[in-house]
């Protein structure tokens, strides 16, 4: 009996092809929008995700702003100290200088980034080497001509295969020791490419790079044993005081805690979550309104077949489940063409606005379920007014 | 015959409308049919013909009055359980054919058995063999529009025969033919009356009632006469 009502519900949905695809046209495009946002919000999450993370694994970033005056005070290394040592909980304290410096090596060159860092930073930023040694404690102090590679200028500059451990290259007018390559990074935030980069000791960026004891931001690592707003306002505190800032001055200064960006994101992931499902219900709820309509044209156009099923002996519920085994059908498909609409969409989207495609099951599942049920929903009053006409006055029915 | 009748009518009422545009279509039928018989209603238009085959299949209850189709009173079931009578005693025929549209003669003819939950090979042993019975299975792949009124008909016969029902009421089952196919549906009516189904049957020329046993004539909502053929007479005297 279902197998036949199933087939019945098909062929009803054939004979009536394209009004069937007209009608389903609302579900098809309320699951197609909701799979293409879910996925691409999932790309975008992981992709952002991924440049947070790569902002390093520290827990504070510190860096001076812009006064009202339009004057930025830098901070430098006796600040990264004094934090480092007068803050309780504070693990680690490292500095970060940049410049920008062509690298040299056997004739070949390649623009690139240096960064004057220690091998605080390093470990403070969870960035490891991959091939050679960090910083001895001597060449950080005195900032030695050594350098660390990121795996881009690497590959850019010396032969494939060979180790540029030991080789003597050059950055601009300075030259270097290779002593390492770091291991392979990915995309960094702020644009930047961590892996198209060389790490210097700090003094030689600053002395040699920029001219001058300044640095751009530091990072800071606390025990997580210790509470982060309580880092933070000592982190404050101190820094104000150490700029001489008179109370009520506005900060010099900012302290980013990526724990709050990765909330933030979150929220901005939920709130996006939270829109994709108000557009899918209304795109849903408007799709179903099309399918009950249509199941009530259906049933006025039917009402004989229905007189003539009723005077065979058809019994109300066996009427009904018909009309709505048709809808429940006609949903599940309009379900489906629009997961395969939300499928293709989704990875050509997530290709032009470059984020990974992250095919999410449960959405499918999801998606095809409310589909169907859908047709349940607004199957089912059409469905039971079939049920419940009377044997006679369909037969008469024109 | 110690078996109680087929079909008991006792008084029964039909209005249609109420207040002051109520209309009394039937006035007190009282009327007996027995198992086996082959009746043909009779009467002018409006006299309440239609209405009493409609409560005979079970299609409408009367308003007042008693309705015994084998000893169970039809006026207290509810719809459910007069769909199921019908499904299991009972085949129509329409004046208008009725066939499903774009449905084949032989999906037409299994259609009754679909509501009994038979499987398909079941079904379509039995379709056949009821297209077989008026003789259209060359015609089984055919659906309605491809078919003349008279085999249309006839597929309809067949579909109210498929399920063996006790009875089989037919409302102007010639309405819609020329006076050849008529015969030739009365032939087969009065076949399947002599294979043992009670046949009810409306109609408007004395041609067609001549085929049957039994002619009961209504006037005005009410039985005017009830006469016996001489065949039936001849058949009732027989060893039945
Ligand atoms: N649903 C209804 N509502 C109101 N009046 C009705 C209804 N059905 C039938 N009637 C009336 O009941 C009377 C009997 O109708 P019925 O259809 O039984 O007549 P009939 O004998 O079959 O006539 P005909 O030979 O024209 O088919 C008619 O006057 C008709 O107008
Ligand atoms: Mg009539």
């Amino acid at each position: 009996m279902f197998g036949s009502t199933l087939l019945l519900a098909l062929r009803e949905i054939r004979r009536h092809i394209l009004r069937s695809i007209l009608t389903t046209l609302g579900i098809i495009i309320g699951v197609a929008a909701v799979v293409t946002m879910v996925t691409l919000g999932n790309g975008v999450t992981a992709s952002v995700q991924e440049e947070i993370s790569s902002l390093g694994a520290s827990n504070f970033i510190v860096f001076p702003v812009r006064t009202d005056r339009g004057t930025i005070r830098p901070f430098d290394e006796a600040d990264v100290r004094a934090v480092g040592q007068q803050i309780a909980g504070v693990t680690i304290a490292a500095g970060n200088v940049a410049a920008n410096a062509t690298a040299f090596y056997n004739g070949q060159d390649w623009d690139t980034r240096v960064q004057g860092v220690s091998n605080a930073f390093l470990e403070a930023q969870s960035i490891s080497i991959e091939e050679g040694r960090p910083f001895s404690a001597d060449e950080e102090q005195a900032g030695k001509n050594v350098c660390l590679l990121g795996l881009k200028v690497r590959d850019a500059i010396f032969l494939p295969g060979t180790s540029p451990v030991g080789a003597r290259m050059r950055l601009g007018g300075v030259s270097c020791t290779v002593i390492g390559v770091m291991e392979e990074r990915g995309q960094g935030g702020n644009g930047a490419d961590d892996d198209d980069t060389v790490y210097l000791p700090i003094k030689n960026v600053q002395r040699r790079f920029r001219g001058n004891d300044n640095l751009d931001f530091f990072v800071v690592k606390y025990d997580t044993a210790y509470a982060a707003s309580a880092i933070q306002d000592s982190l404050v505190d101190l820094l104000r005081e150490r700029r001489l800032l008179q109370d009520g001055a506005p900060n010099d200064f900012n302290v980013i805690d990526t724990a709050q960006v990765n909330q933030a994101l979150g929220a901005v992931t939920g709130a996006l979550t939270a829109m994709v499902a108000v557009i899918a219900s209304i795109s849903l709820l408007v799709g179903g309104i099309g399918i009950m309509n249509i199941m009530l044209v259906s049933v006025t156009e039917r009402t004989r077949e229905i007189g003539i099923r009723l005077a065979i002996g058809a019994l109300a519920r066996e009427v009904r489940l018909q009309f709505l085994t048709e809808a429940v059908v006609l949903c599940a498909l309009g379900g489906l063409a629009g997961i395969a609409l939300g499928f293709g969409a989704s990875i050509g989207l997530a290709a032009v606005i470059d984020v990974p495609f992250v095919f999410d099951p449960m959405i499918n599942i999801v998606s095809f379920v409310f589909a169907a049920g859908m047709g349940i929903v607004f199957g089912y009053y059409p469905a039971s007014r079939a049920s419940k006409l009377d044997p006679i006055d369909a037969l008469r029915h024109e | 015959m110690t078996a109680e009748p087929l079909i008991q009518l006792e008084g029964i009422t039909k209005t249609f409308g109420n207040g002051a545009a109520a209309f009394q279509a039937l006035k007190g039928i009282d009327l007996t049919i027995e198992r086996g018989d082959f009746v043909a209603i009779m009467g002018p238009s409006g006299s309440g013909k239609s209405t009493t085959m409609n409560i005979l299949g079970c299609l409408d209850v009367p308003t007042g009055g008693v309705f015994r189709f084998r000893g169970v009173e039809v006026q207290k079931l509810d719809r459910d359980q007069r769909s199921l009578l019908r499904r299991r005693y009972l085949g129509f025929v329409f004046q208008g054919f009725n066939l499903l549209a774009r449905t084949t003669a032989l999906e037409n003819v299994e259609l009754p058995l679909l509501y009994r939950g038979e499987n398909k090979t079941q079904r379509r042993e039995s379709a056949l063999r009821a297209l077989d019975q008026v003789g259209l299975v060359p015609w089984a792949s055919h659906s309605p529009s491809e078919l003349s009124g008279g085999q249309q008909q006839r597929v309809a016969i067949a579909r109210a025969l498929v399920t063996q029902p006790d009875v089989l009421l037919a409302d102007e089952p010639t309405g819609n033919l020329d006076s050849e196919r008529s015969v030739e549906i009365m032939l087969l009516l009065q076949r399947l009356n002599g294979e043992g189904i009670t046949v009810l049957m409306v109609t408007h020329e004395e041609e067609m009632a001549a085929y049957a046993k039994t002619i009961v004539r209504f006037r005005d909502g009410q039985v005017e006469r009830i006469e016996h053929s001489a065949t039936a007479l001849a058949q009732a005297s027989g060893p039945a």
